[in-house]
């Protein structure tokens, strides 16, 4: 296989390495540094954090999983569209309304999922 | 390979594209409705599904070919499976309508994933290529695993439903590995073969006979996944626990329509495509045929929990299919099919019963509470009692007829001795389906209940249809019979 | 030495690297991290193969998806639950160190007797071939979007299927798990404090 195309990719890891490191090293030696009670605290989206980590050291609740367990089953469609899309010049209008059907089918499920109030945080 | 696009013709998918089409649409139409006091329209919807997907399987019956580049095939046997199936889904919907009600619980999902199953085994019984047979049970499996735990508020319920699940994917993926065997032995995945590339069979011969051990080896593997989906011993540990622990209507299903369609799977897997093979399977599978029987047959006595007792009597069904199958001829087919058609319906009967004794919560299902219960209810109890006899094998019940035939198969085949194994656990199962017949005939109840159980119209109609079906198949089956011989005829054609 | 062997010892360090640290990290979320990077690594390698699709899943499913499920489950049953380390099966661990040796044997064989292993199908110059014209992913394509066509979309009411149990599942278990409904109220009651 022919790696040299790959080059780019490589530059941008090493690119990126470097801005994150090197940003990181100037903001220590230019900032003030005045640690407070508050900033050393760790962040939870800004509510107040609370023994344990987990609030009253508790589980999280079920939705967390129903939402990864959701966004799992609508990732494998993507392993689908990838090949599809590399093959989209000679599947057509066939290949075209193959993936319409698949897509309308899990459209369906994201309907009943929707409507049934999955995707809702607050009760 | 260069691309062509295949020919799109969907006679053989028809009856599952029918209920894929209602079950969506019946998901959608709950979630957009919300939760209203009386959904009747949900469990009518599915009826016409189930009703639309009889009228295509009718439709497809006398057509025989390979059809979506030879991943479907269409011929009589798929045609009576399917039926038989769609038959099995409307007791089910039917009687599932009284159970939600009763313990109002979500019913959208119940009625969509009952579909959804059907639909997936209706896939099994025309599955050409083990992909499909493949996909086809991974779905069926997945409704199944949580329509038991479907009941609310009941921790055996999700316990036994997750019990299913891990053996459950287990047993798959040996199945998956089994196909992943075959076409390193062979190169090629398909039951059939035809000009979209050669079967299993076809390649096997070309490449000659060095790879037969890979292949034997293969098959062991697909037998255990299927094995486990109908309940053959040793692959039936979760049978007693699923059954347990699911709602009743669900625990119906499970027995009917599983078995129904792992055994098609497996009818078409090893009479039709490993037929000229025939002499290196049969060990293996006359081995888990007795193995089932007599495991099944023993264990039954000594349950004292209703369903469990039918649980360990649906494992032993299992081996009395197999001796069908072992046979693997016409008449092994047909009597094979014959037997799922009627020990459905008789099994769905009796769990139909089961489900209204059960009372609030599912809960009442022990042989305490079945004690005295002519006297209490005697219409419920003759019905129960017949479906067992039917069970049992008792003349003038559609059992006995199918055991007959089965066994018949076997001994033109020269296995008489398994028709004898088929035979004494017969025996032996009698016992514990007459231990519940005295107890509901011959002994006293011990408290009043509180509330009276009452049997809605739905599920009355199901045990009555079911009661129907078990008596005059018992008296006049030769039209079944020959619409199952009828079937076979096509089968090995492609 | 060609840029193919670097990348190949650059990701063989890391791969091994990050599966050791794996098996010593303390805290489960650290483990799932460094499984993510694992499973990058292993992208690379498929890469390296040439097998881009097995690239491009390992990353989307594996590294994105399963390694976020992995994450909101070890969130779900608390971070800080220790595991019991009694084991049930006697006799595991000698048998672990055995099938593991078979494992190694297996994979040592394979890779000294590389394709040409690959007997039916045309064997491995077929792959050559077809590697070098259309490239594997487009010839997937061809064969999941024809003869494959019907599991291809069976696949989708698989899913759909799978959907309707992670919502019935997921409300069961808060209807009779007390823990769960309880944390759930404390989200709420979080939320309106904040």
């Amino acid at each position: 296989m022919s790696l040299p195309a790959y080059l780019p990719v490589l530059f941008l890891v090493i690119l990126s390495t470097l801005f994150a490191a090197g940003s990181m090293f100037v903001a220590s030696k230019l900032s003030p540094a005045k640690w407070t009670a508050a900033k050393v605290e760790p962040y939870e989206c800004g509510i107040e954090p609370q023994e344990g980590g987990v609030p009253g050291g508790e589980r999280f609740p079920v939705k967390f999983y129903l939402l990864a367990m959701l966004f799992i089953i609508f990732d494998i469609e993507t392993v689908f569209l990838y090949p599809w899309a590399v093959a989209y010049d000679e599947l057509k209008v066939f290949g075209l309304i193959e993936m319409l059907v698949f897509v309308a089918i899990l459209v369906a499920a994201y309907v009943y999922v929707w409507r049934k109030g999955a995707l809702e945080w607050a009760e | 390979m260069p691309l062509d696009i295949p020919a799109v013709r969907l006679t053989g998918i028809a009856p599952e594209i029918a209920l894929c089409a209602t079950a969506l649409l019946l998901l959608v139409i709950d979630a957009v409705l919300g939760e209203r006091r009386n959904r009747w329209y949900l469990p009518a919807l599915a009826s016409i599904g189930l009703g639309l997907s009889i009228y295509f399987a009718t439709e497809a019956w006398g057509t025989t070919r390979l059809e979506l580049s030879g991943m479907v095939a269409v011929d009589g046997f798929a045609s009576f499976v399917k039926i038989t199936l769609a038959v099995f889904g409307l007791l089910t919907v039917w009687l599932g309508r009284d159970f939600l009600v009763r313990e109002r619980a979500e019913e959208g999902e119940f009625y969509g994933l009952v579909l959804f199953a059907v639909a997936g085994m209706m896939l099994m019984a025309g599955a050409a290529d083990l992909i499909v047979v493949f996909l086809a049970l991974e779905t069926f499996s997945l409704a199944l695993y949580v329509l038991v735990g479907f009941r609310r508020r009941s921790l055996l319920s999700q316990e036994s439903s997750m019990k299913y699940f891990l053996l459950g994917s287990f047993s798959t993926a040996f199945f998956l590995l089994g196909i992943a065997f075959v076409y390193g032995a062979v190169g090629s995945t398909n039951l059939y073969g035809g000009e979209d590339g050669p079967g299993i069979v076809s390649s096997f011969m070309a490449t000659g006979a060095s790879d037969v051990g890979l292949l034997i080896l293969a098959m062991g593997l697909l037998i255990v996944g299927l094995g486990f989906k109908v309940a053959a011993v040793p692959f039936h540990m979760w049978t007693p626990d699923a059954y347990q622990g699911a709602p009743s209507p669900v625990t119906g299903f499970m027995a009917a329509g599983s078995k129904i369609a792992g055994f098609a799977a497996l009818l078409r897997l090893l009479d039709v495509t490993l037929y000229p093979l025939r002499e290196d399977w049969r060990p293996l599978v006359i081995g888990v045929a007795v193995l089932t029987m007599v495991v099944g047959s023993v264990l039954a006595v000594v349950q004292e929990d209703v369903k469990r007792l039918l649980a360990y009597s649906s494992i032993a069904h299992a081996g009395f299919v197999f001796t069908g199958l072992i046979a693997a001829n016409d008449r092994g087919v047909s009597g094979s099919l014959f037997y799922l058609a009627t020990y459905g319906i008789t099994v769905l009967g009796a769990f139909a019963v089961v489900a209204v004794l059960s009372g609030r919560d599912d809960e009442k299902v022990t042989l305490r509470d079945y004690r005295g219960l002519f006297y209490d209810r005697p219409l419920l109890a003759g019905a129960l009692t017949l479906f067992l006899l039917s069970l049992a094998g008792v003349p003038v019940t559609s059992g006995f007829v199918a055991k007959l035939v089965v066994f018949g198969a076997a001994i033109q085949e020269g296995y008489w001795w398994l028709a004898v194994v088929g035979m004494v656990t017969s025996a032996i199962a009698a016992f514990f389906y007459l231990k519940v017949l005295v107890v509901m005939y011959m002994q006293e109840k011990e408290t009043e209940d509180a509330e009276r159980v009452r049997s809605g119209p739905l599920s009355t109609g199901v045990i009555g249809l079911a009661a129907l079906a078990t008596i005059v198949l018992g008296l006049y089956w030769g039209p079944l019979i020959d619409v199952a011989e009828r079937a076979t005829l096509f089968f090995a054609g492609g | 030495m060609s840029i193919d062997v670097a990348v190949f010892g650059v990701m063989f360090v890391v791969v091994l690297g990050s599966s050791i640290a794996m098996l010593f990290a303390r805290n489960a979320v650290h483990v799932a991290l460094f499984l993510v990077v694992t499973q990058i690594g292993l992208a690379v390698a498929f890469l390296l193969e040439g097998a881009y699709f097995i690239a491009a899943i390992q990353i989307i499913v594996y590294a994105g998806a399963i390694m976020v499920l992995f994450l909101f489950v070890i969130m779900l049953l608390g971070v800080d639950r220790r595991e019991a380390l009694n084991e049930p099966l006697r006799g595991q661990r000698p048998l672990a160190v055995g099938l593991a040796a078979l494992l190694a044997a297996e994979v040592l064989y394979v890779a000294y007797k590389g394709s040409d292993l690959i007997t039916t199908g045309g064997g491995s110059q077929a792959l050559q071939d077809l590697n070098a014209d259309p490239g594997n992913v487009k010839a997937l394509a061809r064969v999941v979007f024809s003869r494959y066509l019907l599991p291809f979309e069976v696949t989708s009411i698989l899913l759909v299927v799978a959907v309707v149990g992670v919502m019935v599942l997921a409300r069961q278990m808060s209807a009779i798990s007390p823990v769960s409904a309880r944390s759930g109220s404390s989200v709420a009651d979080k939320e309106e404090a904040a």
